[in-house]
């Protein structure tokens, strides 16, 4: 083994160095919820606005774009999630005598069940993605219409047949729920692992990271609120 | 002066591999102007008048400044009271007729020797890693050839406060030493004479914490609420910010400070 590689298991091995990586993967898909979310908003933009923006996604770099995107984020998403496992198996192994009698003093119900939501989110998006990536179990793949002559795949239809099926819709909706809470101590936390966290700062990203998460569970669930209560595009 | 009757519930485990239980104590006509191990020890007394067993708890300066006292009293480290030891916790604190838990402080990193008593070498084990400044002997130098900011002195002294009792690990939800390192490690990587060794005392440190078997940091801040010298986890931060400096920077001949 060299030097280099040494190194990177040392630092892969220690407790911080995994903090580290938890952070950095989560910085990666904490980024990708805001662009997944503003790009998906443009169903209320109507429907040649989102199948456009799914035509440019799909062909941006020849198509390669879409590829490159997909490996960071579930490179990302199983690196965050492999190494949430162990920190968590260790930190229950911490403690092998629990306390007679528990007390928490400022540690948020969030804070304490991010293997909870997070396994959850991990289930919701493998379910995400062969409902709406892969369109597996259904006839997604044969929604086509026309977008300035040519033939494109036809998100906006999708979308609207996915939700209007409860089942759908409803785990959908307690997923956003959970990744809400998740993201209320992952965002914040994310700065204090990678070594930003000040007295000054804390205060902030405490408030940034609940806001984000806000804007994200709003976000996202206004869609299939709209679909499935009122009924859009009426 | 008035008296308090109180019902104890208390850990008692003979050895550190002997299953431990709660043994239910009446502590009857407590003065309320007694700190909380003496206390424990007018319940001692009274155990030993019956012919049983005293309860074996740390102690000694009972001054707040040792970190000797330990005891997760009602789930909390060193009891109710916001930045306070337990030898300083006063019984005026409680009501007549509270049910009070005694517990020891809980980490498998911290094995339990005797009822309340844990053994915290680990936290030594970590401190001869790297939380000491190599200095030559004979000739000090001049007290003021070495300018030190304000802001520095005053920060490395809010980490010196750290008493290394161990109630961030027991109040810590993975029972993580995080503080408590981090407030060693910082204190001394913060000032000049600290800084020529910051990279080996930060790995060092951080590899015997880990070594130790202590848990992750999952900034709940459990540590800071629960301190009795309210270290803050900014420490913790500057930490994880001295380690990726120091893994980055690391040179073969850095082998992690002092050690065994």
């Amino acid at each position: 083994m060299t030097a280099v590689t040494a190194s990177l298991f040392r630092f892969y091995d220690s407790s911080i160095g995994k903090k580290i990586l938890i952070a950095l993967t989560g910085t990666i898909l904490v980024g990708f919820l805001l662009g997944h979310l503003v790009g998906n908003l443009l169903i209320f933009a109507g429907r040649d606005a989102i199948n456009e923006y799914g035509h440019f996604l799909q062909t941006a770099g020849h198509g390669m774009l879409v590829w490159i995107a997909r490996v960071v984020i579930f490179g990302s998403i199983i690196l965050h999630a492999v190494l949430t496992i162990q920190v968590t198996r260790r930190n229950r192994a911490s403690r092998e005598q629990k306390y007679g009698k528990e007390h928490t003093q400022v540690a948020s119900k969030s804070s304490r069940m991010m293997i909870v939501s997070g396994l959850t989110i991990l289930a919701f998006f493998i379910y995400h993605i062969l409902h709406f990536t892969a369109r597996k179990f259904n006839d997604y793949d044969t929604y086509k219409t026309l977008l300035d002559g040519h033939e494109v795949h036809d998100v906006y239809r999708m979308v609207i047949a996915g939700f209007s099926w409860f089942p759908a819709a409803a785990f959908y909706i307690i997923a956003m729920v959970l990744l809400c809470s998740h993201l209320s101590h992952g965002v914040a936390s994310m700065f204090q692992t990678l070594g930003l966290g000040t007295d000054k700062t804390r205060p902030l990203f405490e408030k940034l990271g609940k806001a984000y998460a806000l804007f994200i569970l709003v976000g996202n669930c206004s869609i299939p609120i709209a679909i499935y209560c009122f009924n859009y595009p009426r | 002066m008035s008296l308090l009757n109180l019902h104890l519930k208390v850990w008692r485990q003979t050895s550190a591999n002997a299953a431990g239980r709660f043994q239910d104590i009446e502590a009857k006509e407590i003065p309320d102007h007694a700190s909380f191990l003496e206390m424990m020890d007018i319940v001692n007394q009274r155990l030993i008048e019956k012919g049983e067993e005293p309860i074996a708890f740390d102690h000694d300066c009972r001054e707040g400044i040792c970190g000797s006292c330990s005891m997760v009293i009602n789930g909390r480290p060193h009891g109710p009271e916001k930045s306070t030891t337990t030898c300083q916790l006063h019984m005026r604190k409680f009501r007549t007729g509270d049910t009070i838990f005694v517990e020891p402080f809980r980490a498998k990193s911290f094995p339990v020797v005797r009822d309340l008593v844990v053994d915290r070498g680990a936290f030594d084990r970590i401190q001869r890693a790297g939380g000491f400044v190599t200095v030559r002997t004979g000739s000090a130098i001049d007290a003021n050839a070495l300018p030190i900011g304000k802001e520095t002195a005053d920060a490395a002294m809010d980490a010196a406060e750290c008493i290394g009792c161990g109630a961030c690990v027991a109040a810590c939800k993975n029972a993580s030493a995080m503080l408590f390192v981090s407030a060693k490690a910082g204190q001394l990587n913060l000032l000049p004479q600290g800084k020529p060794e910051k990279t080996r005392r930060t790995l060092g440190m951080v590899r015997a914490m880990d070594a130790e078997g202590f848990g992750n940091c999952t900034n709940q801040y459990e540590c800071e609420a629960a301190c009795p010298k309210e270290i803050s986890v900014d420490w913790i931060s500057k930490l994880n910010r001295d380690f990726i400096w120091s893994a980055v920077t690391e040179k073969e001949v850095s082998t992690g400070g002092g050690g065994e």
